[in-house]
């Protein structure tokens, strides 16, 4: 390598400094230079948290004029540590898209017409008051997301919850990770994962329970696979119905049948149990048993309601519970021999392993979501292994703010940032912060989102506002949702960037800054807040989401409510919110700490982050410095004596196939901005159907054939690909939604987890015809 | 070419407003410490005169409490 002879001099003249600072400041750490001059110019670099998924990486991004210009990994945050994945690296590239919408549009004679925003947002509070006059407060609704930042989701929120006075809030997370969030509670009585990234660096063995973390968390993977390579023992064991880049890393990998998970961790606790692996002092002082109601259904009426019932139980009725399940019953189900159900139980078995579980839509997406989520947990409950380094069961997030502004700002229709609209105090609480009568705040939850979806069909529901989502992409039996979206007498308003199918209904367009073009907040599945400032101007007209919110509160009357000044209202914003979540269960970082670091993990108190809750010698909200589930009335964490129960459709004579969709690496969601990034369009330019070779030998297709896809709901014709990065089992066949050329959810059915309500995208039933 | 390297010390909650008007002058470029309230600064100037005229401005600043050299060329 040579260097001139200036750079040799500056270098040293910068070593000199550090080499001083370090002798007076031992422990001093620097940022990256803050400026740099390039032919091309200066560049400033900025932190911001990127765009894309849950890991929540930090980032640099390079801003030279007024234009993003580049991105590198920001070396100072423990999430990726300077690594970036092929998203994040190109996330920039998201701002500049030929066709990005600068200003607002409104259909007039079934054209979008081009109009003023200000004009736009006087006719969104127009058509809102005159569907609230005319049909009553329920006849409106918001539809948010889990990339909002977290001020738009707050500002929905009061807007909607505390003064309009309804619960239609939802937002596209109730898809993602609902399940998660009910699993959660069931078990510990609050929300969000106990452990933290740093559990990677500590864990010896790895399970990742139906998802695909090479692909979906890369830069996790990545930290997963460095802690193996430095140290001989570290395991990771890949348990899932279709053989992935995440197999071909892993030590072994163990596929069974879709749905079969719930048989699966029972018959580990059944060995735990036979094999006298139990801790008995953790089980005997930090947890309790219970079960609920059995053959509780799958959602697809209209209408559908149900609710649980926790009858308490002990550990024989659990033993008892779990006779059904032995490895070789739970073989001839799930597929998977019993010595394997035998050694994952061993892996957790092992006094002197930490074992650390991670999930995503696998088991999130799924009829009975929040049973599996139980079912894990139980798993790390029975053997003690939580909320302690390396052993940690784990939910990772899709979203970049899933946690951040769903689960914490409680942005779903029985949620409010402190509890649940149901509770009294919790109603009381907002009302006094949001300045609010507490009459206005109806105790009553009205819809989740594929309810919602309903209720718009039906013609409950009038005016929907959409923002930073798209679901008539995403929605599963998505036909009728996108045909009731089309009614007559119905108001869709679209807060987007790029033109999208779900922008193509829209009655109103009103044009969204992007992440960087606004300030703003995410926070990610470790519970780590990040903040980002504005870097570049906002394209055109484009307008932050949150000021779209706040624009269209004014005019319905709520100025008292929204008084903050655009220079300010953001952080105005954290102010306010932060105050739902002033105690040591779940203190948030102040604003100015935000902005100086590369995000900060709550619960935030005295000072420090809390990385493993509910373990005493780690959370300072706990009673002792042992374990205390204080989210719980008796402080333990609750086993469910939760059973195997079949899909909602299940394969047979007519359709034998199972669909199963996801994501590929390349593209986020709906690909409405990475197809935008050629780089990434080109790797991956078009959706497929993954088929197993047998099957599609026996259908007599080859790689590229055209296949038709059909479910009793509709029918979709694409390419298929066989012997590709993913291959499922025979009988199996795997789609990702990222094309909206190809809308399989046309295909998918709206089956939901009952207690959740989140719809499981991974199981219905199809036939294959080549065409 | 003179080439010098400080440790730059802001004054009380002033750390960002030093930060700013460092990065408004041409010739500087700066690393900022983020668990102590003090930066780097080199500077990289084509004579001595320009050398001279940025550190007058610099030792100028309100937001500057002190500024040690720890490296000089010339």
């Amino acid at each position: 390598m040579t260097t001139s002879r200036r750079s040799f001099i500056k270098a040293m003249a910068l070593n000199s400094a550090a080499l001083a600072a370090t002798a007076i400041f031992p422990g001093i750490s620097f940022s990256a230079w803050e400026k740099t001059d390039l032919p091309s110019g200066s560049i400033v670099w900025s932190k911001t948290p990127c765009r894309f998924c849950g890991t929540g990486c930090s980032l640099l991004v390079g801003v030279s004029g007024d234009k993003a210009v580049a991105v590198k990994g920001d070396p100072n945050s423990s999430v990726n540590k300077g690594l970036c994945c092929v998203k994040g690296y190109h996330c920039v590239q998201i701002l500049y898209g030929n066709d990005r919408f600068k200003t607002a549009y409104v259909r007039k004679n079934g054209e979008l017409v081009a109009t003023p925003i200000t004009e736009a947002l006087d006719l969104v509070a127009q058509k809102m008051g005159e569907s609230i006059q005319k049909t009553g407060k329920d006849s409106v609704a918001i539809y948010g997301s889990g990339q909002w930042s977290i001020p738009d989701g707050y500002t929905a929120s009061k807007l909607f919850k505390g003064c309009i006075g309804t619960n239609n809030v939802e937002a596209n997370a109730r898809l993602c990770m609902a399940s998660a969030v009910t699993g959660c509670l069931t078990s510990f009585g609050l929300d969000e994962p106990m452990g933290c990234y740093e559990d990677i660096d500590h864990a010896d063995v790895f399970v990742t329970w139906g998802n695909n973390m090479a692909e979906m968390h890369p830069v996790l993977f990545s930290r997963m696979l460095a802690n193996r390579k430095s140290k001989n023992h570290v395991q990771i064991i890949d348990l899932t119905t279709r053989w992935t880049r995440s197999s071909q890393a892993a030590d072994k990998s163990i596929l069974f049948e879709p749905q079969t998970d719930l048989a699966i961790a029972n018959a580990i606790c059944h060995e735990i149990i036979q094999n006298n692996w139990v801790n008995w002092e953790f089980v005997k002082n930090h947890v309790s048993f219970h079960s609920g109601k059995t053959n509780i259904g799958y959602g697809t009426q209209d209408h559908f309601s149900f609710t649980d019932e926790a009858k308490t139980e002990d550990f024989d009725a659990y033993k008892a519970f779990l006779a059904d399940y032995t490895p070789e019953r739970v073989e001839k189900l799930s597929k998977v021999p019993a010595e394997d159900i035998k050694y994952l139980a061993s892996l957790f078995g092992d006094p002197d392993k930490r074992v650390t579980s991670f999930w995503t839509m696998g088991m999130n997406q799924h009829t009975r979501g929040t049973w599996i989520n139980n079912l894990v947990y139980n798993i790390h409950l029975l053997t003690g292994k939580i909320s302690s380094p390396g052993n940690s069961p784990f939910s990772l997030t899709g979203q970049p703010s899933a946690c951040g502004t769903v689960r914490e700002v409680g942005t779903l229709t029985h949620a409010l940032p402190h509890g649940v609209v149901m509770n009294q105090k919790d109603r009381e609480m907002a009302a006094e912060i949001w300045d609010v009568p507490v009459e206005n705040i109806d105790p009553k939850p009205t819809y989740h989102t594929v309810e919602m979806f309903r209720a718009l069909d039906r013609g409950d529901i009038t005016f929907m506002w959409i923002q930073v989502t798209n679901p008539m992409v995403t929605m599963p039996n998505l036909k009728r949702y996108r045909d009731g979206a089309k009614k007559e007498g119905r108001f869709i308003v679209v807060s987007e960037i790029y033109p999208t199918p779900t922008s193509d209904v829209a009655d109103v367009i009103l044009p969204s800054a992007l992440w960087v073009e606004r300030e703003g907040f995410f926070g990610n599945s470790e519970r780590r807040t990040q903040h980002n400032a504005q870097l570049v101007p906002k394209p055109g007209e484009a307008m932050c989401n949150t000021w779209q919110l706040i624009q269209v509160a004014r005019r319905l009357g709520f100025e008292r409510q929204f008084p903050w000044s655009q220079e300010t209202y953001i952080e105005d914003i954290w102010n306010e919110y932060t105050r739902f979540h002033d105690s040591p269960k779940h203190r948030m970082a102040p604003y100015k700490l935000l902005k100086e670091r590369s995000g900060v993990q709550w619960p935030f108190v005295n000072g420090r982050e809390t990385k493993w809750r509910y373990n005493g010698q780690y959370d300072p909200a706990c009673d002792g410095d042992s374990f205390d589930f204080y989210g719980k009335p008796d402080h333990r964490a609750w086993i469910w004596l939760r059973p195997y129960e079949p899909a909602a459709e299940s394969p047979d004579t007519e359709y034998p196939f199972w669909l199963n969709t996801g994501r590929v690496l390349e593209h986020w969601h709906t690909g409405s901005m990475t197809r935008r990034i050629p780089i990434l369009h080109k790797a991956v330019p078009e959706s497929y159907v993954e088929i197993n070779p047998e099957d599609a030998k026996a259908l007599g297709v080859v790689n590229g054939s055209l296949v038709k896809i059909i479910s009793r709901r509709g029918e979709m014709a694409m390419k298929a690909n066989i012997n590709g990065r993913g291959n499922p089992s025979r009988g199996q066949v795997f789609v990702p939604f990222f094309d909206e050329n190809y809308l399989i959810n046309e295909v998918t059915l709206d089956a939901f987890c009952p207690i959740s309500k989140q719809p499981d995208y991974k199981k219905c039933a199809v036939k294959l015809e080549k065409v | 070419m003179p080439i010098f390297s400080y440790l730059v010390y802001p004054e009380h909650n002033k750390k960002q407003h030093l930060i700013d008007a460092l990065l408004a002058e041409r010739f500087c470029e700066i690393k900022v410490a983020e668990n102590e309230e003090v930066l780097i600064l080199v500077t990289d100037t084509p004579d001595e005169k320009t050398n001279k005229d940025l550190l007058d401005r610099i030792q100028k600043l309100e937001s500057l409490q002190s500024l040690s050299m720890t490296f000089g060329h010339t």
